[in-house]
């Protein structure tokens, strides 16, 4: 009887102390940390593009995916390598204060507006997002906002700025803060019925769709730019620099171009590759 | 198929056929929790029984703060790890952000506290029944400890179990300083986080009937040893 | 004097005694008293306890009798005066040479000889020597059988015999007792009884507690009477059934005195 308490004691511990010295296996192995976005990563573009880079370089990419604002704390602070992330002005910034060495164009997708079928405030068929955002203030109509410093969400914050509208006057009203990612927003919105900005990677591969369909797209300011730096080693000399140029190189590269272009979600291309030759 | 049906249909799928990227996840999220728990025991239960017979001023706040510390929110602790392991921070240099290893460091954070202030209260408890006799034979509280630990084992069972059903339930902690890295540092609570902010709730749902079932495994298992072993000697 | 009688023990090959080991008796209690809650619970404590007696500790409920026991022994520490072993050597701690066993047994959710193996380790005895003195106590009293059993399986009166072996293996020069048959059938009391009674005839000095006047008389050479929290007189036994000296001890013996 005292034996089966020793042998399963025994077991457990065998096998959570034998194996957490496994974790330091991966250790040994080439990698880079990536700080990118839960909406890159949500696409299933890193799934398909990373597997391919590793099979050449046999470096492994390991990505940690959260919010803008928060992947661009962690390359401050020296948590990542790289950063790829999609908000032109912060990224700059970035490499202003030194914390980057410097930016390269990727690609691009696009935002676009979600809403319910029934469009109680009228959107579809406004070209502009501006006229589209006006339309949703004036009719009070629910509105699902991230709210968490990402990059879809300084975007958004701008076009309502673009629209003249704050809609911050009417957080707990028809606008909401979900404070959180991609996902969870459009989960609310489809919950709530809202109408919000999304971009259509994500879009295209959210399951949770409910009663929601594409409102409003195609507006050149819907655009959104990605783009790859290498973190300072003059800040943090612990930076792998050789390991993560090489990924920068390959990413704006003839390989790394074509296949984020070759990508598909549903059939249909979610990123444009757009480096600039020579960067 | 409403989105809990197909959660059901998911986790049978998934453990019937074994999926890789099922056993890679819960492969990690065993190890950690039951390395997080192994730790918490070393510490904790010496530390709980030292609490329950030791004399000293401020006693029982310490007593009141170590209880307190079982409802500690674990995003908060993952960020304070996450404070401590970044490189930026005083324990950078050890690299062990992002890795299963700052996982297990979190968890024990959180699990200590239970194993320690469930240990006190049982050894307290126990003290009272024992005091007596045991200094009578000669013991002092320092050598009392092991006996009066071994004599509680049973109950202390319960106390450790609490203590994995927090860390294998927990997602803020490991989330923050594992980074949810595919086939890295992704665990069970943080691949649910993850199919729920890609909208696949059913594919979640199931990836939590699957983390219960595991959960209800373990205890069925741990509670029958438990009382096959207790009716022996209680 | 009773003798031990053999009919439920196995004759011992060598008595546990100790002649040439130096006592710690005598038991010197100087004004000792013991205060809790406000109220002076135990008051002005002072007698002597030589070598070899069996010295029973009478009273009525409440009266102090539980508290002498643990202050003699040290479990709680006077509030005035002090108990002094005399007989100890400096530097010996003199709880290493008593044991105490208490009404009901506290017993350790092991078997009955790890139980007493406990003890043994916790008077410094060498993990080669504890078999053979495990072995000895538990024939002695009967319980060989059920050495290897959960020590709480066993009956109420098996467990008080183990708490006896237990304090036995010790080789105590003083045993303490608060009301050990209490709660015990008469064929457990009588076992027990016989016990203390052969660790008495090897030399054990006993200080006991009981209500069992019958008890009392059968076994004890002394008693102290205690009434009120203080020592109302020590006599020899004899003398204080027939003739007690204190109007108290003589109310008590009516059974006039509120139990």
């Amino acid at each position: 009887m005292f034996k089966f308490k020793t042998m399963f004691i025994a077991a457990i511990l065998a096998f959570s102390l034998g194996t957490a010295a496994a974790p330091h296996a991966h250790a040994a192995d080439k990698y880079i940390t990536v700080a990118s976005t839960t909406s890159t990563a949500n696409s299933g573009l890193f799934d398909f593009i990373l597997p391919k880079f590793t099979e050449k370089t046999g470096i492994e990419v390991r990505v940690v995916a959260v919010g803008t604002g928060k992947a661009i704390k962690l390359a401050q602070n020296g948590d990542a390598d790289v950063l790829f992330v999609h908000h032109k002005p912060s990224e700059e910034k970035f490499v202003t204060e030194g914390y980057g060495v410097k930016r390269s164009d990727v690609m691009y997708n696009d935002f676009v507006m979600v809403g319910p079928k029934s469009d109680p405030a009228g959107v579809k068929g406004t070209k502009t997002a501006a006229a589209g955002l006006k339309k949703i203030a004036d009719a009070n109509a629910p509105f699902a906002s991230r709210g968490d410093n990402s990059g879809t969400n300084k975007k958004e914050l701008e076009l309502w700025k673009g629209a003249g509208v704050d809609p911050t006057d009417a957080s707990n009203k028809w606008y909401s803060a979900t404070g959180s990612g991609m996902g969870a927003t459009l989960n609310v919105a489809s919950g709530m019925n809202a109408y919000s900005l999304t971009d259509r990677a994500t879009w295209l591969k959210f399951k949770n769709k409910g009663d929601l369909e594409i409102v409003l797209e195609g507006d050149p300011v819907l655009f959104n730019q990605y783009g790859i730096i290498l973190v300072n080693p003059k800040k943090h000399p612990h930076v792998k620099v050789d390991l993560g140029q090489a990924f920068i190189d390959w990413t704006i590269g003839k390989e790394g171009q074509g296949l984020i272009n070759e990508y598909k979600i549903l059939g249909n291309q979610a990123f444009f590759a757009n480096a600039q030759p020579g960067t | 198929m409403t989105d809990i049906t197909q959660a059901f249909v998911t986790a049978l799928q998934l453990l019937i056929t074994f999926d890789s990227s099922l056993v890679e996840i819960v492969t990690l999220s065993m190890q950690v929790s039951l390395s997080a728990v192994a730790l918490a025991v070393l510490i904790g239960l010496p530390l709980g029984a030292a609490l329950a017979l030791f004399k000293f001023p401020g006693r029982n706040g310490l007593v009141v703060f170590l209880n307190a510390l079982m409802g500690l929110p674990p995003v908060v602790v993952g960020l304070v790890v996450y404070l401590v392991l970044s490189r930026a921070g005083p324990l950078g240099v050890l690299g062990l952000l992002f890795t299963p290893m700052a996982m297990i460091i979190a968890q024990t954070i959180l699990v200590t506290p239970i194993v320690a202030a469930l240990t006190r209260q049982v050894v307290a408890d126990l003290w009272v029944e024992y005091s007596e006799q045991l200094r009578s034979l000669g013991a002092t509280p320092a050598s009392a400890i092991p006996a009066l630990l071994y004599d509680a084992r049973f109950t202390l069972v319960t106390a450790v179990l609490a203590g994995f059903g927090r860390a294998s339930a927990e997602v803020g902690a490991v989330m923050i300083v594992g980074g949810n890295i595919d086939h890295v540092t992704r665990t069970m609570t943080t691949a649910i986080a993850l199919e729920v902010s890609k909208g696949d709730l059913a594919l979640a749902l199931g990836l939590g009937i699957v983390l219960i079932s595991l959960s209800l495994a373990i205890n069925a298992a741990t509670y029958s040893v438990k009382q096959r072993a207790e009716a022996a000697w209680a | 004097m009773n003798k031990a009688t053999a009919s439920n023990l196995t004759a011992p090959d060598a008595a546990i005694s100790q002649p040439d080991r130096a006592t710690i008796l005598p038991l010197r209690a100087e004004n000792v008293s013991f205060d809790a809650g406000g109220k002076r619970l135990v008051d002005s404590l002072t007698f002597t306890l030589d070598d070899r007696l069996r010295t029973f500790i009478l009273g009525s409920n409440g009266a102090g009798k539980s508290l002498t026991l643990r202050l003699c022994h040290g479990l709680l520490l006077p509030s005035t005066g002090r108990v002094v072993w005399e007989g100890a050597a400096r530097g010996e701690d003199p709880l290493k040479r008593q044991a105490m066993v208490f009404q009901r047994p506290v017993l350790l959710r092991r078997t009955v000889a790890q139980n007493i193996d406990y003890a043994l380790k916790q008077h410094g005895i060498h993990r080669r020597e504890r078999p053979g003195i495990i072995d000895d106590v538990l024939g002695r009293t009967g319980l060989t059988r059920f050495a290897k059993s959960p020590a709480r399986h066993l009956s109420g009166g098996e467990q008080q015999k183990l708490a006896l072996a237990r304090a036995w293996a010790t080789r105590p020069q003083v045993l303490f007792l608060d009301e050990p048959t209490a709660s015990l059938d008469p064929a457990a009391t009588h076992a027990v009884e016989n016990i203390i009674d052969t660790m008495h005839a090897e030399g054990t000095r006993i200080i006991m507690t009981t209500h069992d006047l019958a008890q009392a008389k059968r076994h004890a050479d002394e008693v102290m009477f205690i009434y009120g929290g203080r020592l109302m007189e020590k006599t020899p036994a004899e003398e204080f059934f027939n003739t007690p000296r204190s109007g108290e001890a003589a109310a008590f013996l009516n059974g006039e005195l509120r139990w």
